[in-house]
């Protein structure tokens, strides 16, 4: 604490000695300080009760016009339409045939690059894979959308030709492969911690290294995986621009991944483009859609936090 | 190969209830299952409860270690993790490839600088990067004052407490919320509430609290780092909580935080989804000079330009993608430089 003393008052027409100059102002700087530093902290709560009360709010208006019990279990969402119907099950469907497929894609691919790069790559190997897959992480999902549109869609329809030009195939293999660097860092991680010993033991016991990894290391790193896998999930059912330029303004009922689909995010995005007039119900579906969208994360993401705390594996 | 492992697992526990056929006379055990049914009067009676364990009745001369099989299952394995790898890498190649094969050719000075248009031969993107430029600086001076001060208090004000827990917590899960959500926050409070309108400075905020959980996970991170005998030895020389951290910590953990608010930023500039709610226009044919003007950015105009149906539009979506990715690379590459340099240091 040199720099501070040049600013203290000399102590030449002063009785107090150099270490009490200035101690006054000092702690009720340090008062101030601390003050400002929990304001920045609040910031963080403040935004989470910001986006409850909003949803929430304009929630309300939109339930008193329309029934939740129609919302939550109509299968027509036809909002902007003559004949209005406020069937949320088309959206969310939309979201989970989306997500799931791009889990079917991320799931495994993640899953055996972190087994490869924790238990197989050579140092020089993992140094120039790792990057990589963060690049992959690092490339803006309107990027991923073109990629789906133009690149994997005419893909899918020279070998189905009867493809949608909006299918919800092309946004789920290219959602899938944006998702895995987040399946492969985590479950990676959670690899990387399993102690040395356990390997060692099970190689001591004649294991082969796919025995290894699929027997001692997979098992006692499964709730880092599981987790992973969760927050993929809903990483995937909250991504918006890859579906809402590739998978397409469709809101329906379907399983078949070669057709049209609207997701909640997309439906929110395509919606919020035009000019809706602030305060009606059409305007308000934005508000419930988002609503659903964030407590269909929000359960997701806490499953996750939950099989992370509750099912570790501590090792010393 | 299981068995080896069993049977291993097996050898210690198996010989413990047994106990070489001695009478069960000799046990002093008042809850002992034998003695409630003295069929026979032997440890056997016991052993008829508890089923064996499988490995234990197996004969040992089966044991089949099928080293040949195993073998070929593990290099088969191998090499399908390895596959599994290079498809990520794969894919960005080819997203790569493509992106550049479409794009390349409309790339040029005055494409960069130009005006967006209605024909696609004549469309530029200025004002989309002057637009992410605005919103790149505005949130970074939004967010990162935030974001470092609240990951102070965390590390080295916060009383371990419930508030600090509740912070903590409110922080992991607001790390998870979709950005679109961020998005209709910043459509109700800022362009509403506020009523900033569509403006920079309503797409900045958003941002700021889109990217404020990475920065403040970041910048504990760097702070933890911080050994504890650097403090110990300033508060020993009558230094201030604040002093400390302003004068030692913070200089140590600079490059960390950086590295973490740098990576965040761009992921703010690549953001079109909460931009989208908070009003971003397809056409700006003006460079925005403050905060309070109407605006586009980069990846809103790449997506505006996709979804046309003109082929000629994609083209300069490409070519715009291709300067999107150009500036977010070049800002991973800096905080990877800071990081570099930062670890080689300590």
């Amino acid at each position: 604490m040199t720099a501070p003393r040049a600013s203290l008052p000399t102590p030449a027409h002063d009785s107090r000695s150099w270490g009490e100059i200035g101690l006054e102002k000092r702690h009720s700087n340090e008062r101030r300080i601390g003050i400002l530093l929990i304001a920045a902290s609040a910031v963080s709560i403040l935004t989470t009760v910001g986006i409850v009360a909003v949803l929430v709010f304009e929630s309300i208006g939109f339930f008193a016009e329309v029934s939740v019990w129609e919302f939550l279990t109509g299968t027509r969402w036809t909002p902007l339409f003559e004949s209005k119907s406020f069937g949320v099950l088309p959206l969310l469907m939309g979201s989970l045939l989306v997500a799931s497929g791009a889990a079917l894609v991320a799931l495994p691919i993640g899953l055996a690059s972190a087994i490869y790069l924790s238990e197989y790559a050579q140092d020089g190997v993992r140094r120039v894979l790792k990057p990589v897959l963060e690049v992959l992480a690092g490339i803006p999902t309107v990027v991923y959308g073109y990629f789906a549109l133009l690149y994997v869609t005419p893909l899918l329809r020279t070998v189905w030709p009867n493809a949608d030009i909006f299918n919800a195939a092309s946004a789920c293999i290219v959602m899938g492969i944006m998702i895995v660097p987040l399946v492969s860092s985590l479950s990676e991680d959670a690899m990387s911690a399993v102690p040395r010993s356990l390997r060692e033991g099970a190689y001591a016991l004649g294991a082969t290294r796919f025995e290894v990894a699929t027997r001692t290391v997979v098992p006692a790193a499964l709730s880092g995986i599981i987790a992973s896998f969760l927050l993929a999930i809903s990483r995937a059912i909250g991504e918006t621009m890859i579906v809402t330029i590739a998978a397409g303004a469709t809101p329906q009922m379907t399983l078949n991944p070669l057709r049209s689909v609207q997701t909640m995010t997309a439906y929110i995005a395509q919606t919020s483009m035009g000019e809706l007039p602030h305060g009606t119900v059409e305007y308000r579906t934005i508000f419930a859609v988002g609503l659903t969208l964030f407590c269909v994360t929000l359960l997701v993401n806490m499953v996750s936090g939950v099989v992370l705390r509750r099912y570790r594996e501590v090792y010393e | 190969m299981t068995e080896p492992v069993k049977d291993a697992v097996a050898v210690p526990a198996a010989p413990t209830p047994r106990t070489n056929g001695r009478p069960a006379t000799q046990f002093v055990r008042p809850t002992f299952a034998g003695l409630q049914r003295p069929s026979n009067g032997s440890i056997n009676a016991d052993e008829s409860n508890s089923a064996p364990h499988p490995a234990a009745q197996r004969d040992p001369s089966r044991f089949a270690p099928r080293v040949a099989q195993r073998r070929f299952i593990a290099s088969a394995f191998a090499a399908l993790c390895l596959v599994a790898t290079l498809i990520g890498v794969v894919v960005l190649a080819a997203l790569l490839i493509d992106i550049f094969r479409d794009g390349a050719s409309r790339l040029s000075w005055s494409m960069i600088t130009g005006f967006p248009s209605r024909f696609a031969d004549r469309a530029g993107i200025g004002p989309a990067l002057a637009g992410s430029a605005w919103v790149l600086a505005l949130t970074a001076l939004f967010a990162f004052p935030l974001g470092v001060g609240t990951a102070i208090w965390l590390e080295e004000y916060a009383p371990n407490n419930r508030w600090r827990r509740l912070i903590e917590m409110n922080i992991a899960n607001l790390a998870g919320v979709p950005s679109i959500v961020y998005g209709i926050l910043g459509l109700a409070l800022f362009v509403r509430v506020m009523s900033l309108g569509r403006s920079l400075m309503a797409a900045a905020l958003t941002l700021a609290l889109l990217i404020l959980p990475v920065i403040i996970i970041a910048s504990q991170e760097a702070i933890k780092a911080v050994p504890r005998t650097i403090r110990l030895g300033a508060y020993a020389l009558g230094a201030t909580r604040w002093e400390t951290i302003k004068h030692q910590i913070l200089p140590v953990a600079l490059p960390g935080i950086m590295t973490g608010t740098i990576l965040a930023l761009s992921r703010a500039i690549g953001e079109a989804a909460p931009v989208i709610l908070v009003g971003a226009l397809g056409f700006v044919a003006f460079i925005p000079t403050n905060p309070s003007d109407q605006y586009t950015v980069l990846p809103f105009q790449i997506f505006n330009w996709v979804s046309r149906p003109q082929t000629a539009f994609h083209e300069v979506a490409a070519a715009a993608s291709i300067v999107l990715l150009a500036l977010l690379l070049s800002m991973s590459a800096i905080a990877i430089w800071l990081r570099n340099k930062y670890t080689r240091r300590s």
